[in-house]
């Protein structure tokens, strides 16, 4: 476990590294004034002008040579300091706290309605298909894991703007149940999360799906049958750790994009979240906080990563072993 | 009995839902609108505060863009228009309960002309305050419109303890008949009644703005009764609003005007003859009608129908449409003397002006002129999501008489960079008149050099516009005053620095329970004071 932990350490300081230097020379190449850029950013379509570009660039000292500015960068990034958003003024860290936090809630509840809708889905489809082929060899498929086939289809196939469009039109404007969009409140987070948990179980239920009829087609499940566990219980001690293993890492890959792309969900939800922000800091020019943003999310996909082995490490007595070995 | 079970499981999440119906407080709205405050300063989210009625200006304005008192009660000048005295509203308090004197003026101003604002600040020779209520300004050189900028949002009034360390905004402490309660940029800002307010104060006691980045999301939530008032809708949101009868829609001219700024400095683009060739070549009406979904909003004009004393009267002007405008039949200015068909769809005129200028059609369809091809390059931007649209109809309608045009979407400040380093050829933009609601302001600041302005004209030379404008800053005979101006915007007119295409309209929509709406064309305030909410 601790050299999962040194592993995944030094990953993250070479990915702190990486991407701010990434970040950096990518936004120093875009094309286009950056000082103009900033003060349209920060004053708006209508106020943006040659005098305000001017004062901006003195303010940030955008007349130093790009070196110095990435000298001070690292400096900076070195002492944990991120700096104030170039459009707001307020400092990154606080901005990204208050985004980060909104984010976090619609990608966590989001992860646990797609697991509470793919696992029993995703296990009883498996089932079903596996005492099908069973009976009938030449047909895998069940009437249930058909229909569980057509939906996640037909949910998958739909851009998440249009399931949340769908969704509202059902709850909000139909049935006026749920509020169309806001952030002040948990019943606002209801529709987004539905949106997202629903999007996210159209595909992980195929991989529990798929892992439940390996599992229950193994020879492991069937020995263990044959010395006299009931069904039941040979699901729950052999099959159901080795279809919660795949389904773990690919829900933390999910988790992972999630909180990188919500930002249509977050768009069309009117949710104040770390995607939109990132939107925001790319029109504006917005360095500071593109830089912090980014650092973030690499940050987070090192951390998710990491809670990823850490759980099949406990899980799976293989990869113990592997270490085990290796050490 | 599985199947019971579902139903009664269905049936309480159903219960639990219904209870989660937002229900509609009879003491707060709710406004929505793709505007967002990204921070607490005046100088660049002041126009949030002031259209939420917390922050006010010395000078308003109102629906024709005449100034009226705001937290000055009268101001003064003296005959060349360069020295100014304000006298300000002895009862006003701000938020936190002190005095607003001409001391916590003078902190606020001091501050606000320390940033950038939307007009130059080197006029300004000096300020003092002169006694407890008034306050003097000492202007480097005559200039007229001067009480118009201090209407505009960055010259918010704000309390001295607004500011901490440096200057930097602390709580933003305003005048308005609302005080911030909460405060989530760029998401959210939450606003209580001020009881000490000077004015008439607020019926509605709670208002909470909500930034709805889409337009969809936001014709749903006053569809759904979840917003009162939502502004900026687009034409599709507009058009499925109209059918529901628990919402109405309005659509108000603002003073803001689409156009297409020239480089006349650029060696295609410095023959007048082009210029007047391709404003001939754009179908207006068609553009209207089919990107805008609106009728008699064809600009043939730099200045709106809503813009007093700067508009010449067209025959357009007359016509009934669903839109409210400002009345042009009152306006004691109105010129009748330019021709304002000239600025219409006339294609066979453009082509012979082309012809005349020496550019004439090659094989493939676009003209030359000594082997050179007419072609040039026009940028706009995303944030007004019509004008790529309008953009590539122009590209196309000038294509029809040999002009072969490149569009570029940008970012927004590409147009005043381009400006900058001479790179500009055209842009498509939107220009919003109403920041300096004194058309004067503006046209000082744009059209009195040949250096032109960011968002207006660029190396366009008309001396005699440029004497008459200067003339115009000091004129004190008001029938003068008028004359020049039709003289002004007549050589405008005819000499085509930019191309106005559409005059503007904000498409609001609001829920059938609110009362009292009214629309600010210029965009100051939401005016929700003056609103209340039906029993």
């Amino acid at each position: 476990m601790r050299k999962i932990l040194l592993q995944r350490l030094l990953q993250a300081v070479l990915m702190a590294w990486s991407v701010g230097t990434l970040t950096f020379i990518i936004t120093r190449s875009l094309p286009g004034d950056m000082a103009y850029k900033i003060a349209a950013g920060r004053y708006g379509d209508d106020a943006v002008s040659t005098s305000a570009a001017n004062a901006v660039a003195e303010e940030l000292g955008l007349h130093r040579s790009a070196f110095e500015q990435y000298v001070s960068w690292m400096t900076d990034l070195a002492s944990l300091e991120l700096g104030n958003s170039l459009v707001t003024g307020a400092p990154i860290v606080v901005e990204l706290q208050n985004q980060l936090s909104y984010t976090l809630v619609l990608a966590g509840l989001a992860i646990l309605v797609s697991a509470l809708i793919a696992f029993p889905l995703g296990i009883y489809s498996g089932i079903r298909c596996a005492r099908k082929s069973e009976n009938t060899p030449k047909s895998r498929a069940s009437l249930f894991d058909k229909t569980a086939l057509v939906f996640s289809t037909f949910v998958r196939s739909q851009p998440v703007f249009c399931l949340g469009l769908i969704l509202i039109f059902i709850f909000a404007l139909e049935l006026n149940w749920l509020p169309v969009a806001g952030s002040s409140g948990f019943v606002y987070t209801i529709l987004p999360v539905m949106t997202l948990g629903l999007s996210l179980a159209a595909i992980s239920n195929r991989v529990i799906r798929n892992s439940t009829v390996n599992a229950v087609q193994s020879g492991y499940f069937h020995f263990a049958k044959i010395k006299g566990l009931s069904a039941l219980e040979a699901f729950r001690c052999h099959a159901l750790p080795n279809v919660v293993i795949p389904a773990l890492a690919f829900m933390g890959i999910q988790l992972i994009g999630l909180i990188e792309g919500v930002i249509m969900i977050e768009s069309l939800f009117a949710w104040p979240g770390i995607g939109h922000g990132l939107s925001h800091a790319v029109f504006a020019r917005d360095i500071t906080m593109l830089q912090g943003t980014a650092l973030l999310m690499g940050t987070l996909f090192v951390l998710v990563n990491t809670l990823v082995d850490l759980s099949q490490y406990a899980l799976d007595p293989r990869v113990r072993e592997n270490l085990g070995h290796s050490q | 009995m599985r199947i019971r079970h579902l139903t009664i499981l269905l049936v309480v999440a159903s219960v639990l839902l219904s209870a989660c119906t937002p229900s509609q407080p009879t003491n707060k709205i709710l406004i929505s609108g793709p505007f967002e405050p990204v921070n607490n300063d005046p100088a660049s989210t002041g126009y949030m505060f002031t259209r939420m009625q917390i922050l006010e200006t010395l000078i308003d304005v109102d629906n024709q863009g005449q100034l009226i008192p705001g937290l000055a009660s009268s101001w003064s000048n003296d005959e060349d228009f360069t020295v100014w005295t304000f006298n300000l509203r002895p009862d006003v308090y701000f938020h936190d309960g002190t005095l607003m004197t001409a001391d916590a003026v003078y902190k606020s101003l001091s501050v606000a002309f320390g940033k950038p604002t939307p007009f130059s600040k080197d006029m300004i020779a000096n300020m003092e305050v002169v006694s407890e209520y008034s306050i003097k300004f000492t202007l480097n050189q005559s200039y007229r419109p001067f009480p118009s900028l201090l209407s505009n949002y960055a010259t918010a009034i704000v309390a001295p303890a607004t500011f901490g360390k440096f200057n930097r905004i602390k709580t933003l402490i305003g005048t308005g008949p609302y005080q911030i309660t909460h405060f989530d940029p760029p998401h959210n800002i939450t606003t209580t009644r001020f009881d000490n307010y000077w004015g008439e104060p607020a019926v509605i006691e709670n208002v909470e703005y909500v930034t709805g980045h889409r337009s969809e999301t936001r014709a749903l939530m006053v569809r759904t009764g979840q917003a009162d008032i939502v502004y900026n809708l687009d034409p599709a949101a507009v058009s499925m609003l109209r059918t529901d009868s628990n919402v109405n829609v309005f659509s108000d001219r603002i003073p803001r005007t689409t156009l297409v700024k020239l480089n006349s400095g650029h060696p295609i683009l410095s023959d007048v003859k082009v210029r007047q060739a391709l404003s001939l070549a754009i179908d207006r009406k068609g553009i209207a009608s089919g990107v805008m979904r609106i009728s008699n909003i064809s600009a043939d004009q730099l200045f709106g129908p809503n813009i007093r004393d700067w508009h010449i009267r067209s025959t357009t002007d007359n016509a009934t449409n669903t839109i409210s405008m400002s009345d042009a039949d009152n306006n004691p200015t109105i010129n009748n003397s330019v021709e304002n068909g000239d600025l219409l769809l006339n294609r066979k005129k453009a082509a012979q002006l082309l012809t005349d200028a020496g550019w004439l059609v090659g094989e493939d369809g676009v003209r030359y002129k000594d082997g050179s091809p007419l072609t040039l390059d026009m940028i706009t931007y995303a944030n007004r999501p019509e004008l790529i649209t309008i953009a590539t109809a122009i590209q196309d309608q000038w294509a029809s008489i040999g002009v072969k045009l490149s569009v570029h979407m940008e970012n927004v400040s590409a147009i005043p960079s381009g400006h900058a380093d001479g790179t500009l050829q055209t842009a498509l933009m939107a220009r919003n008149f109403a920041n300096i609601p004194d058309p004067l302001g503006i046209m000082l600041a744009d059209f009195s050099s040949k250096e032109g302005g960011d968002w207006g004209p660029m190396n366009w030379q008309n001396e005699k516009v440029f004497s008459d404008l200067k003339t115009l800053s000091h004129t004190t005979d008001e029938h003068a005053y008028k004359s020049l101006i039709s003289s002004i915007m007549q050589e405008v007119q005819q000499d085509v620095p930019l191309i106005p295409v559409l005059y503007y309209v904000q498409q609001t929509a609001t829920s059938s329970r609110l009362r009292n709406f009214s629309f600010d064309p210029y965009e100051r305030s939401f005016r929700v004071s003056q609103m209340r909410i039906a029993p």
